[in-house]
């Protein structure tokens, strides 16, 4: 069984982002970028569906600048066997995503595509469930746990009260929330390994995809600041804060 | 402009946060409907209709229905999307499972989270764990939008006069079925619409502390409990009490953070909140930097303290 994951470059989870003065987006020159943390989750999945056996592929894929190929590396370091970069500096957003991933889902006929459920960057949570609409297979999203069996996934998800378990026939698009599985780091020889793994270049032209944006991002502002609140010596100063000046309680 | 709010319900009543999502569509204008899908939902129906500002509710009853797949639901609310300029829904588990399944289809690009509605085709979004905003400017003929709720006031959920319309269902795709679902049961108000919340992090030590120390602060303040991604990875609480970037966005009228430092994508979950007081041993603990009042001290010994004071 061959499985797809697409891993998305981002700007590190750590880095406080900056708006930039002209309100055209967030500051990204001399910043640190990383894997989407999603999809470090998704291709430690795959890894381990690998390693059980289940496994016998795993294409790492990534759509965006030349850069993306560092990511790419990332994920074959951690246990992808190849990579496809589908090189583009337009904005994709994640419909043209979807278009693309379906598109080389065409070619590679994977039983299983794990995607993170939301990038951290634009936080659209969509890609995923829009892929399983193009392809028209089921979709389990927000999986904690996954396990695989006579054709079908059965799939652990986190809903709004609890859990939820649903049994999807392959193939299927399943994507990864953050407790499905602590994602291993690249050793140094795997880092070396990954140097030496195929990495093919494609562009949307040569997929045939029109990936032309339909949201315009018109400006990017600032969160309005709280203004900043007061120490209270003790439990008593507390109380008569919310009762007295918040009126909370 | 026709609007089409899809609601979340369990069949019987409706989820807190649809009344949020009328509103939204209120502020976009225009007749709004209501779609109803599920199984032997007719108290949902009836909920709907007296929701204020609704004209009609759509029902569309099968058996298929009843857990909301989005494979089922999907092809249905394609269907009667032709006939609407917007789709709303909440951005909950629901809404964001269903609808860019729905937009792909029409091949539509789905606006997420919006917070504001600028006009009917510009709207508000946070990005980067809510770091920034965007002001975004649809070109697509039919939008496809999920709400976060914290942006919009709800709307009066009694006192409107929608009219109950029954429609053909689409069929069973098939391809995915629910097996269980483990519910946390609680008598607490639900934390995506609670008005104060009592928040837990790592500094608790375990579950039963995290217990022992915050039901009775809980109880005594009638909020629900909430957590941190730390409390709730070690095993604390279940997750669905994660507030944060990844877990739920809520914006209650006082929110108490206890033991929790502040991470950003922790405090992208609850910055919005009116009155934000943390307890926290570290003075440093970034949370102190969005707080309206801060406690520095022991969890242990202040909280207690508190809970018998008020
Ligand atoms: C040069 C450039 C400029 C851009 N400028 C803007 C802009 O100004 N405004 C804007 O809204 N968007 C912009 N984008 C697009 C944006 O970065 C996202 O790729 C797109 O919006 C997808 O949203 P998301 O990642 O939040 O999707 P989600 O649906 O949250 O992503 C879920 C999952 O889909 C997969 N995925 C998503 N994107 C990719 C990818 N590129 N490669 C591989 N897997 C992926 C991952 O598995 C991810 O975890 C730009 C992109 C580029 C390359
Ligand atoms: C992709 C991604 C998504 C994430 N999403 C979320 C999310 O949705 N929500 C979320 O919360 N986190 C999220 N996180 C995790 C986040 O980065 C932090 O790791 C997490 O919020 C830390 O939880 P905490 O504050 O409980 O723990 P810590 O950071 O360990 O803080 C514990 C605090 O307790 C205090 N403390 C300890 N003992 C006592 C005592 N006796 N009395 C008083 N104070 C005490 C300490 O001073 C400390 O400040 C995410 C991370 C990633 C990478």
């Amino acid at each position: 069984m061959k499985i797809l994951v697409p891993v998305k470059r981002v700007v590190d989870y750590n880095v406080k982002v900056r708006v930039k003065a002209d309100q055209t987006g967030v500051e990204t020159a001399n910043v640190k970028m990383s894997m989407n943390p999603f999809d470090e989750i998704a291709i430690e999945e795959a890894v381990k569906l690998k390693e059980a056996g289940i496994a016998t592929e795993i294409v790492a894929i990534s759509i965006g600048a030349t850069q993306c190929q560092e990511t790419l590396r990332t994920a074959l370091a951690m246990g992808a066997d190849r990579a496809i970069l589908v090189e583009t500096a337009a904005d994709i957003q994640p419909l043209a995503v979807a278009k693309l991933l379906k598109a080389i889902a065409a070619n590679e006929a994977p039983q299983l595509v794990i995607l993170g459920k939301q990038a951290i960057d634009d936080d659209s949570n969509q890609t995923g469930q829009m892929l399983a609409a193009l392809l028209n297979w089921p979709q389990a999203t927000f999986a904690s746990k996954v396990t695989i069996a006579n054709g079908e996934a059965e799939v652990m998800r986190e809903i709004d009260g609890g859990m939820e378990t649903v049994a999807i026939k392959l193939p299927a698009i399943i994507t990864t929330d953050l407790r499905l599985n602590t994602p291993r780091y690249a050793t140094l020889p795997n880092i070396m390994k990954a140097k030496k793994k195929p990495l093919d270049i494609v562009t949307p032209e040569s997929l045939g995809v029109d990936v032309s944006p339909r949201l315009k991002t018109l400006k990017v502002v600032e969160p309005a600041k709280r203004k900043g609140g007061v120490m209270v010596a003790n439990v008593a100063a507390l109380i008569d804060k919310l009762k007295n000046e918040a009126k909370v309680i | 402009m026709a609007i089409l709010v899809i609601a979340e319900h369990d069949n019987t009543s409706l989820k807190p946060g649809v009344t949020n999502t009328v509103a939204a569509a209120h502020k976009i204008g225009g007749d709004i409907d209501v779609l109803i899908a599920g199984s032997h939902c007719a108290a949902a129906a009836s909920a709907a209709a007296s929701i204020v500002g609704v004209g009609k509710v759509l029902v569309a009853d099968a058996p298929y229905y009843a857990m909301a797949v989005a494979e089922n639901l999907a092809p249905l609310v394609v269907g009667l999307a032709q006939n609407y300029s917007h789709v709303l829904a909440g951005a909950t588990a629901f809404g964001k499972n269903l609808l860019p399944r729905v937009a792909a289809l029409l091949d539509v690009m789905q606006i997420s989270d919006i917070v504001a509605v600028e006009s009917a085709d510009i709207f508000v979004r946070p990005i980067y764990a809510g770091n920034a905003f965007a002001t975004v400017q649809s070109s697509d003929a039919i939008k496809i939008i999920t709400v976060r709720s914290t942006g919009f006031d709800a709307v009066a959920a009694m006192g409107g006069n929608g009219v109950i319309e029954n429609i053909a269902s689409a069929t069973d795709a098939g391809i995915s079925r629910v097996v269980k679902q483990e519910l946390t049961k609680s008598d607490r108000p639900e934390l995506a619409a609670a008005k104060r919340i009592v928040s837990g992090g790592r500094g608790l030590g375990d579950g039963d502390k995290y217990r022992a120390v915050l039901e009775p602060l809980a109880d005594k303040l009638g909020a629900a409990l909430g957590a941190s991604r730390a409390a709730v990875d070690a095993g604390f609480v279940p997750n669905d009490y994660q507030v944060g970037q990844t877990g739920k966005i809520v914006a209650p009228e006082l929110y108490i953070a206890v033991g929790i430092s502040g991470a950003i994508q922790h405090l992208a979950g609850m910055k919005e909140s009116k009155v934000i007081v943390a307890i926290n041993k570290d003075p440093e603990a970034p949370i102190f930097q969005v707080a309206d009042y801060g406690l520095v001290g022991d969890l242990f010994t202040l909280v207690p303290e508190l809970t018998a004071a008020i």
